[in-house]
């Protein structure tokens, strides 16, 4: 939701339809957010190894994600609705893997193992460069965190664009609700603990139309990023 | 503009107890004038005037009247210096301005304490009814940058003077050395170092008049502790000059008697009295209020008042609230197109005006002033249980509108009672959580997590207290953890996260 075209002119034309929108307003170019064209998806990269560790400035940048699922929430109570849905058998529990395959009401969607080079995981550059929906669509994201030891007063912090819950090992942690864009440390859960070994974060990313993409990093007791950790594609370490 | 009796003969009515309310100069018995600084033993606060009159706190919020001293006298002040605190009191030795300042000495100030023993120290400073000065009003001032001592005194008659005493023994050091004349047509002196300048403030203007004292704080700086004092103008102090720090305001008339309360963490305050509290009958009280600082200059600050606000955070200009579905002012408008012939919102006939005139459509509003929002409109959707904290962009809504009203009968700090802090138009209070989080309860019981303390810091901005945790010791501050989130945190002055502005919704 971060561009000019898209918050404007979208909302302009939910709120007064577009041919009277260009009416009143003829300056403003009405977006029809068609799908967009399949395009690569530059800051995206198929994982190359095991284990990664977070960036420099401890963002978490592999991640499994299925493919976006048809929805449309943003305020706070659609989103929360909108993600007690099942949507897939066992979503809140599911290790997933690269490959691994759902059905979604019919449609058959794909986990994909993706290593995002920039601080946030675009979000529409996943779903573009798959030929999928980027609007009104719904995003299961899942990371695998190994730590080497248990560590309290943890804090999962994110940004996303747009609304979007989050869970650590099964336990939701944040929401944060409405159209929004990314912002790093936007939602910040409460001191939690990681366990030593595998801990599972898992997300599911709302966007109403245009632009999507997420941010995420865990804070020591300290609020400074945490960086002594791993990425793993599969719980266990494998 | 000094009295022609002398203040202890026109101030023993100030001795009378002055009944207790929840008004914004202290609480309790506070009755005093020409306070001495406060200083901190054992856990209680200790403040002398002139004639002797003691009072002690427990909180810094409530006053009782405490132990008088051995040496009664004029304008005492006290320093606290390795072991021992020492009292300084002046008196005339004859007509104004033969006059004497003598210090006396204890390891505590606690009466109840076997420690507590005063002991003579003599004279430090003196005038002898000819010279250009009036020893009275003892300042006292320790030197952070070189642990020097200094004592600065006088009263109108001439000059405010300085003289350095010896750290180790609260005695005058170098007697040989006469004294140094750094202001005039003040008294009640005292010093402070900030960021390099030091700072003298006086008293100016008349004391002992009730409400019609004239009595305010000035002030002037240099950058060597023997001066030259200068305002903001580039004023001499010598010569007159001096920058307010604060006058009569509001109920008060008359401040006089600068005390520095430095409480760490970048936090002060000072203690003062005002010549005339006009909800205590016109008594003389002690005050403490926040001192802040501007473009290098104190100023001073107000303490926390009952009222409704937005409690924005400095780090990041989010708001607390309630974690609920927020509803936007006026509701959430669906506007489509007129019906055709149907007014413009505002009255305007159709035709009239068109995009950028005012004149209607997608941004011409309702075309009727839009009421502030109330909890009672929109709470019906709020949890009936105990709700999360979060923050988020102030929007005007009732779940971001914040009531802080002092809580009578629960004790304060230093200059303030407790608050508690309320959701506008109910009666859900921010609690501190046991694992050092935030929570909004239904309603409140009294309980230390539920009070607040409200300090303004020296850039004008708050730091937010509960006065406990639930089983815990922590002394943590309300801080911001990223923009749509807060938490409980030790204060850390270099930061913004827990600085916090209370602004008018």
């Amino acid at each position: 939701m971060n561009s000019f075209r898209k918050p404007r002119a979208a909302a302009l034309t939910a709120l007064v339809g577009s041919s009277i929108l260009a009416t009143i307003l003829p300056s403003y170019a009405v977006a029809q957010d068609p799908r967009p064209p399949i395009v690569p998806a530059d800051t995206l990269m198929k994982p190359v190894s095991a284990a990664k560790l977070p960036s420099a400035d401890g963002f978490l940048q592999r991640w499994m994600i299925l493919e976006p699922i048809p929805a449309n929430a943003l305020t706070q109570k659609a989103v929360k609705e909108e993600v007690k849905k099942e949507y897939f058998r066992d979503q809140f529990t599911v290790i997933p893997h690269d490959g691994d395959k759902v059905n979604v009401g019919g449609a058959e969607l794909t986990w994909h193992a993706e290593d995002t080079k920039n601080y946030n995981f675009d979000l529409y550059q996943f779903a573009r460069a798959l030929g999928k929906d980027t609007s009104n669509v719904l995003f299961w994201v899942v990371a695998i965190v190994d730590s080497p030891q248990e560590m309290q007063n943890v804090r999962l912090a994110i940004g996303s664009n747009a609304a979007s819950v989050w869970w650590l090992n099964g336990q939701e942690v944040i929401g944060i609700y409405g159209d929004r864009q990314t912002v790093i440390d936007d939602g910040v859960s409460r001191r939690l603990t990681l366990k030593k070994g595998s801990n599972v974060i898992r997300a599911a990313v709302v966007n109403g139309g245009g632009a999507t993409d997420f941010c995420a990093r865990l804070l020591g007791a300290d609020d400074k990023p945490l960086k002594n950790i791993t990425l793993r594609l599969s719980e266990g370490g494998k | 503009m000094r009295p022609t009796t002398s203040r202890l003969e026109k101030l023993v009515f100030v001795a009378t107890v002055i009944v207790s309310s929840i008004a914004f100069a202290l609480d309790g018995q506070i009755g005093i004038h020409d306070p001495s600084t406060i200083v901190e033993c054992d856990g209680k606060y200790y403040t002398w005037g002139t004639g002797g009159t003691g009072l002690v706190s427990d909180d810094g919020w409530t006053w009782r009247r405490g132990a008088t001293l051995p040496r009664r006298g004029l304008a005492p002040d006290v320093i606290h210096l390795g072991d021992r605190y020492y009292v300084y009191v002046a008196a005339n030795t004859g007509g104004q301005p033969h006059a004497a300042i003598n210090m006396i000495s204890s390891k505590t100030l606690d009466p109840d304490s076997p420690d507590y023993k005063w002991e003579e120290g003599g004279v430090v400073a003196s005038s002898n009814g000819v010279e250009e000065s009036n020893a009275i009003d003892p300042g006292l001032f320790h030197d952070p940058t070189t642990g020097r001592l200094w004592l600065t005194y006088g009263s109108y008659f001439g000059y405010i003077r300085l003289v350095e005493l010896n750290p180790k023994n609260g005695k005058r050091l170098n007697p040989n050395v006469p004294p140094r004349n750094i202001a005039i047509n003040g008294e009640a002196s005292d010093m402070m170092y900030h960021d390099g300048w030091y700072y003298l403030l006086d008293t100016h203007g008349s004391c002992c008049r009730g409400a019609d004292s004239g009595y305010n704080i000035r002030m002037g700086r240099s950058k060597t502790v023997t001066g030259p004092y200068l305002d903001h103008d580039g004023k001499d102090m010598l010569l007159g000059g001096g920058k307010q720090l604060i006058g009569s305001g509001g109920r008060y008339i008359g401040p006089g008697h600068f005390g520095l309360l430095d409480l760490g963490d970048g936090v002060q305050k000072f203690s003062m009295h005002w010549e005339s509290d006009l909800e205590r009958g016109g008594a003389s009280v002690l005050d403490i209020r926040p001192l802040l600082w501007k473009d290098g200059w104190p100023v001073a600050g107000e303490n926390a008042k009952q009222g409704t606000y937005e409690i924005e955070s400095v780090n990041t200009a989010t708001a607390i609230e309630l974690d609920v579905e927020g509803v936007p002012v006026g509701g959430r408008q669906t506007r489509g197109p007129r019906p055709p012939g149907a007014p413009r919102p505002g009255g305007a006939g159709p035709g009239a005006g068109g995009p950028g005139s005012g004149g209607g459509g997608l941004f011409a509003g309702t075309g009727a002033p839009i009421p502030p929002q109330e909890a009672a409109q929109v709470s019906m959707n709020w949890p009936a249980g105990d709700i999360n904290l979060r923050m988020g962009n102030y929007l005007c809504q009732a779940q971001q509108k914040w009531t802080i009203t002092p809580v009578p009968n629960a004790g304060g700090y230093l200059g303030s009672p407790y608050f508690k802090i309320t959701i506008a138009g109910t009666d859900r209070v921010l609690a501190a959580s046991e694992d050092a989080e935030l929570v909004v309860v239904p309603s409140f019981t009294g309980g230390p997590e539920q009070l607040w303390r409200l300090d303004e810091l020296a850039d004008g901005s708050w730091r937010i207290m509960p006065k406990a945790l639930p089983h815990s010791m922590q002394v943590l501050a309300l801080s911001a953890i990223g923009s749509s989130f807060a938490t409980l945190e030790k204060f850390n002055p270099k930061s913004d996260k827990q600085r916090w502005l209370l602004k008018t919704p």
